[in-house]
């Protein structure tokens, strides 16, 4: 019977080449948490989560998705009781707000025999999920390390700007250093603008009236590069320096496709990683193909050539 | 009681020779800052530093001279900052869509900055009938707003960032980036506004009226002040102020986000009180609240300058000065 209903959804989606197995017949709940749409990567982020699942639970009948966004770790780990309380969930993809508080509740999951699938921000624990999804951040800071390195043969003199204090901004921070060791190109300075555009613009205001020379800008998040150029643009200093955002925002892509000087290339680190993490968990319940595992998601260059491929101009971000 | 000493110290006020801490306090930390960041840095007295400065402080500024006078009444706003980023996205959501029927041109902007205004009038009244109509305490009903207004600038921008037409943009950039005689725009509306403000607080009925009222209600009530009246008047000045202080920072960045004027509201408040109004209320000094709101920005400025300090410590060094700018005023307070 499983084998012929198998036939028979194989027919209906003749677009979809995926083996069904046995479980197809089964209804399967698949919890998503994922944290509020605060910031603009975060926003991008529940919009590809609400896109993946619409997709889904059209192509997959039997699939029932449940998503929650929570504005804070409180928030989230009564979103996950609920859904084991009330829903009945088969299956969790949680994107932790903070490792931490979160990662008792999500461990209480695994426990009760659910699949979990953690997304982005690691738990304090291993081996309780059953897959991880993440984005590179040590790549991010790497990729962008390299290109500075191709674009400045030699040397120059750069600033940095750095996102809010986390473990996330200190890897991508310690790669990029990395790269650029014995490169001749040197950090000028270093300040936190907190991932947000005006603290961005403020320190960036500070950097131009600190320093009379300098050739290029790692702002390391789109957000950020938009509060640097436009201080940039108000010091007249447009023809002296480049700036090198990240993540990958649709203005941003956009900028670099119409091959804007300012913002040559970008680097990903896409809020579609949440889509990933859904699509494998579906995965699980309608098809044989494995997905246990870590799936880490490469940071790649995004240049004019192939920048088409990564624009989005619905996603909010 | 208040009311009569504070009406007396500024009437002598220029007269007086001896100087007290509580009047020079906040003057003595900024003019001890101004020194520290020149002799750390020889840009840090340029005109394009200055006025950078300046500028930014504007925002702030702005809200915090509207928030001087809830002070001083004896009440609170936290939600000032979410109602700037909220008033921020309405109005680039009005200037988008009169964009087909008014053109990209100053019409359009000005039609925002009358939706800005009314928006801040609103949003204040809003508060203001909360508190003296339905009598909840300010601080419960703006908390309650701050996560409304918050919450609707991240739904109407979709958790993305709302951002202006990019025409409308470009005439509407000179409000912020360009001014007279080389003073830019926002500096000169914060000093005119500041200088209103210092005006009203010390020779209108209304300041008194808020001095009295925060100061003792009961007295003020049984003095024929209109309490509830000004007190709603107060919330609906700071409302106003806030679309002001949005008015000039649209044009900055373009753009509205669940992230914008976060933490305002505590920046507003500390710049008060540096300032030497009294936290809970009878007292109010608006140019005090200028050199408050100035002392913070500098203290920033002054970080990001030189290389003192790892950036992680930069919010302690605030902490540490802002209660050495209130100590310093305080010590002479024990009478009060």
């Amino acid at each position: 019977m499983g084998v012929r209903n198998a036939f028979k959804a194989l027919a209906v989606m003749s677009m979809i080449a995926l083996p069904m197995s046995a479980a197809a017949q089964d209804k399967a709940t698949i919890g998503v948490s994922i944290p509020a749409a605060t910031h603009g990567w975060a926003g991008g982020m529940n919009y590809h989560a609400q896109a993946a699942v619409n997709r889904l639970e059209e192509v997959y009948p039997q699939l029932d998705f449940v998503l929650a966004t929570a504005s804070d770790p409180g928030k989230q780990v009564s979103d996950i009781e609920d859904m084991m309380a009330t829903r009945n969930i088969d299956a969790l993809v949680v994107l932790p707000f903070e490792s931490d508080p979160l990662t008792g509740p999500v461990k209480r999951v695994a426990e009760a025999g659910k699949w979990v699938t953690v997304v982005d921000r690691g738990l304090s624990e291993e081996g309780i999920e059953d897959l991880y999804v993440a984005g590179d951040n040590p790549g991010f800071g790497r990729v962008a390390g390299e290109y500075f390195r191709q674009r400045m043969p030699d040397g120059g003199k750069i600033v940095v700007l750095r996102g809010i204090p986390t473990t996330i901004d200190n890897e991508r921070v310690e790669a990029f250093q990395k790269a650029l060791e014995g490169s001749g190109i040197e950090i000028l300075g270093m300040e936190h603008g907190n991932w947000n555009r005006d603290d961005a613009f403020t320190v960036m205001q500070d950097f131009l009236s600190k320093y009379p020379e300098i050739n290029a800008v790692w702002a390391s998040d789109d957000d950020m590069a938009v509060g640097v150029l436009e201080a940039i643009n108000q010091a007249g200093r447009t023809d002296e320096m480049w700036v090198l955002g990240g993540a990958g925002m649709k203005e941003m892509i956009k900028r670099v496709m119409d091959g804007d000087k300012m913002i040559p290339v970008n680097v990903t680190y896409p809020p579609a990683m949440i889509a990933s993490a859904i699509e494998m968990t579906a995965l699980k319940f309608v098809s044989n193909a494995p997905v246990s595992g870590r799936f880490i998601i490469g940071s790649v260059l995004i240049t004019p050539e192939n920048a088409e491929s990564y624009y989005f101009p619905d996603s909010p971000f | 009681m208040t009311d009569a000493t504070t009406a007396g110290t500024a009437a002598v006020k220029t007269g007086r020779p001896s100087l007290d801490l509580h009047v020079i306090g906040p003057i003595v930390a900024l003019l001890a800052l101004i020194l520290i960041g020149a002799l750390m840095n020889p840009n840090f007295l340029s005109y394009g530093n200055v006025t950078n400065v300046l500028a930014r402080s504007a925002f702030i500024g702005i809200i915090a001279v509207g928030m001087t006078f809830v002070i001083t009444a004896g009440g609170l706003d936290l939600s000032v900052g979410s109602m700037a980023a909220f008033i921020a996205g309405l109005m680039i959501i009005v200037m988008n869509a009169l964009v087909p029927t008014l053109g990209t041109g100053w019409p359009t902007i000005l039609a925002g900055m009358a939706a800005a205004l009314a928006i801040g009038f609103a949003a204040g009244l809003f508060n203001g009938l909360l508190i003296t109509q339905a009598r909840i305490e300010a601080f419960i009903v703006t908390l309650g707003s701050m996560g409304i207004f918050r919450s609707l600038v991240t739904w109407l921008a979709d958790g993305g960032t709302l951002s202006l037409n990019f025409s409308v943009r470009e005439v509407y950039r000179p409000v912020y980036y360009d001014g007279i005689f080389g003073i830019a725009w926002p500096i000169i509306v914060f000093l005119a506004i500041a200088a209103l403000g210092e005006i009203v607080m010390r020779h209108t009925a209304f300041g008194r009226h808020c001095a009295a009222i925060g100061s003792n209600e009961q007295v003020a009530r049984y003095s024929a002040v209109h309490v509830d009246r000004a007190r709603l008047a107060g919330y609906v000045l700071l409302g106003v102020l806030v679309g002001v202080a949005t008015i000039m920072y649209v044009p900055r960045l373009g753009s509205a986000s669940s992230s914008t004027g976060v933490l305002w509201e505590l920046e507003a408040i500390a710049a008060v009180i540096i300032g030497g109004t009294v936290l809970k209320g009878g007292f109010g000094r608006v140019w005090g609240t200028v050199i408050g709101v100035l002392i913070l920005n500098l203290i920033e400025n002054i970080l990001n300058l030189t290389d003192l300090v790892s950036p992680y410590l930069n919010g302690a060094i605030q902490g540490v000065i802002i209660i050495l700018a209130v100590v310093l005023q305080r010590q002479k307070k024990a009478t009060r």
